[in-house]
């Protein structure tokens, strides 16, 4: 009947304040649970294209989830680092095409220093198999020379020529400071959104120098071996905390990785990125699913007013429900212009929060970038429409009570209404 | 012979089974393109008669005919149609729609009803006629019905009942806010219409001194079944 739905919106239009603000509890409730899914996406997105191109990472025996913590990361500590002579070995391997050792261990004012290679700035890739680029500066070459990550640079402001010292450790404890041997800042990386942006990246070579005076992972009292002559002694690394490998051929992978599992001069552990990090996601899989909860009761709160405004609007409109039947309208066109009504505000609710989300994705990406996520799609992907199709269906169903006190009514009331 | 527009036969109706009639006749008719006066001291059932000639109720006992069709042998969803069709109603509230313009509520039938519509011809037209005749100038016919004074809504409320000239008009007590002089003009002014429409008009009242305007009256005093 073609009457109902202009009946249904002239009739929602009279009552548009209350419906209004109704609309607008659902709209927040949906623009929330959008929000919710897309920065969640990303943050998987960004998540799983942390490291990216590596085909292997290797490191002492331990969990995979632990060596990706670490030595993607940069989170917790390794257990054990693994011998430099166990690293050329394998790096040795003519099936291997690059291989970049990576040794963590210091801090700098709570970011982590990473001790690597010039090879790291070549072979290392994040996202869609995006290289690191460099906003100022070139790449470390001489001992104290270090090159920052993007968030580094700007919290701490930074620029190329800046000096700066590194701490044992985490920095928590005092007089462990590597203050003696100041390094200066020669570049500074583009944001990549990955945990590169918080990492101080240094030469291997620099952390055998700042240690070189240290043992047992405490300076030695009373012996101190100056910056300018550190060049005099061996600053080949001795052990380092994992690696990075690149194939020639991916198929080699498993020969690869078994081969180093099976390494016999020391337990080592070789682990494919994308499977680890899946494997990580899925341990840090509560706290998104805690996020939706909280998202689904935000909704849930928002329908609840939807139903709580549509009865308390009811005792109001049973005279207008009386006249509809009075002119011919069925006990189910009252049904129907009840849960025409709640499909209509969730269907606008849904929209106009979907609007809302995407104005945010195209227009947020400065305070995303600030809490260290990537920039949101501007795509609806399939994962929203089947939400928004949940929402829908929850509005309707919120509709469903009211409707059927309505029928109630208009069947008790027939042609004279009593209020 | 004239046909019945109405026929009611041995009628009972009761809210629960427990509870007394709420309704209970023996027999009523109403020729058609006639004129009934039905009165009755409240709770004599006025209402529950007009649902149950509406079809939006059914009887314990007993048939009613409206245009040669038993409302009990149709389905819920063709007695809503059938009343769309045939009947139009005018309330002691008048039950305007407030929201709409005088002009939009008298056609709402229209918007229910194919037959009312095609009836109409021009709905629009004929719904602006009809507030003419009614007195109701054209800036009136444009003002949300919350504007109208209670004279207005209730000629605005006979016009939504007229209109697609329903073989049967039925009015529950639409006078009762009136003074005697206003409630005869607007009496004499509806029989008119409906007459030209060939409508038959059932009129509900307690004031037994408006019977006067009609061709039958009839008293509804609760009488028990026999």
């Amino acid at each position: 009947m073609s009457a109902l739905p202009r009946l249904a919106l002239a009739s929602a239009w009279n009552r548009r304040l209350s419906l209004g603000l109704t609309l607008l509890a659902v709209m927040l409730a949906a623009t929330l649970l959008l929000s919710v899914e897309r920065i969640r996406e990303a943050a998987r997105d960004s998540f799983a294209q942390s490291v990216s191109g590596s085909d292997l990472i290797v490191g002492a025996r331990t969990s995979p989830v632990q060596l990706v913590l670490y030595s993607v990361f940069r989170l917790g500590e390794a257990t054990n680092n693994l011998d430099w002579a166990s690293y050329q070995k394998i790096a040795a391997d003519p099936a291997i095409a690059w291989s970049v050792p990576l040794s963590l261990g210091d801090s700098h004012r709570g970011y982590p220093v990473l001790g690597t290679t010039a090879d790291y700035f070549t072979h290392f890739r994040y996202g869609d198999r995006q290289p690191l680029r460099l906003a100022d500066g070139v790449v470390f070459a001489g001992i104290f020379d270090a090159v920052l990550g993007a968030e580094v640079a700007q919290r701490l402001g930074y620029r190329v020529g800046d000096q700066i010292t590194l701490s044992h450790g985490d920095g928590g404890l005092p007089g462990m400071a590597h203050d003696d041997k100041p390094f200066t800042v020669v570049g500074i990386l583009a944001p990549t959104g990955t945990p590169v942006d918080r990492t101080v990246h240094v030469g291997l070579a620099a952390i055998e120098a700042i240690h070189l005076d240290w043992i047992g992972g405490a300076p030695v009292p009373g012996f101190n071996i100056g910056a300018e002559v550190v060049q005099k002694f061996d600053l080949t690394p001795k052990s380092i905390t994992a690696f990075l490998v690149g194939l020639h051929q991916r198929a080699e992978v498993f020969r690869i990785q078994r081969r180093i599992n099976q390494f016999a001069d020391e337990p080592l552990l070789a682990v494919m990125p994308g499977v680890a990090l899946d494997q990580l996601w899925q341990t840090v899989g509560v706290v998104e699913r805690a996020l939706q909860a909280v998202s689904w009761l935000v909704l849930a709160v928002g329908l609840a007013g939807l139903m709580a405004t549509m009865l308390a609007g009811l005792d109001q409109r049973r005279r207008e429900m009386a006249i509809l039947r009075s002119i011919g309208a069925g006990r189910r066109h009252i049904l129907g212009l009840l849960l025409l009504e709640s499909g209509l505000v969730s269907l606008l609710g849904c929209l106009l929060g979907l609007a809302a989300v995407s104005l945010f994705a195209a227009v947020g990406g400065d305070l995303l970038a600030a809490f260290g996520l990537a920039a949101l799609p501007l795509a609806v992907s399939v994962g929203e429409m089947k939400l928004l199709g949940a929402v829908l269906v929850c509005g309707l169903s919120v509709g469903v009570l009211p409707a059927w006190r309505a029928y109630r009514l208009s069947l008790a009331d027939g042609l004279i209404p009593r209020s | 012979m004239t046909p019945a527009a109405i026929r009611i036969d041995d009628l009972l109706f009761r809210w629960r089974p427990d509870a007394a009639p709420a309704v209970c006749l023996r027999g009523l008719q109403v020729d058609a393109g006639k004129s009934l006066f039905l009165h009755g001291p409240s709770g004599a059932g006025k209402s529950t008669l007009l649902n149950l000639l509406g079809g939006v109720l059914l009887p314990e006992r007993g048939r009613i005919e409206v245009l040669g069709q038993v409302l009990g042998d149709l389905p819920a969803a063709r007695r809503d149609a059938f009343r769309a069709d045939h009947l139009g109603f005018i309330f002691q509230q008048f039950n305007l729609l407030p929201w709409l313009s005088a002009l939009e509520n008298v056609l709402l039938p229209c918007r229910f009803s194919r037959r009312r519509a095609q009836r109409a011809g021009d709905p629009v037209a004929e719904a602006r006629r009809l507030l003419a005749a009614l007195d109701l100038a054209a800036p009136v016919q444009g003002a949300p019905a919350a504007e109208l004074s209670v004279g207005q809504q209730q000629r605005v409320a006979a016009a939504r009942a007229l209109i697609g000239r329903p073989e049967i008009v039925i009015a529950d007590e639409p006078t009762s806010a009136l003074d005697a002089a206003r409630q005869d003009a607007f009496i004499d002014l509806l029989l008119a219409e409906a007459k030209a429409a060939a409508s038959t008009v059932v009129f509900v009242s307690h004031d037994q001194r408006l019977a006067a305007h009609f061709d039958a009256s009839f008293a509804l005093t609760g009488e028990l079944p026999a």
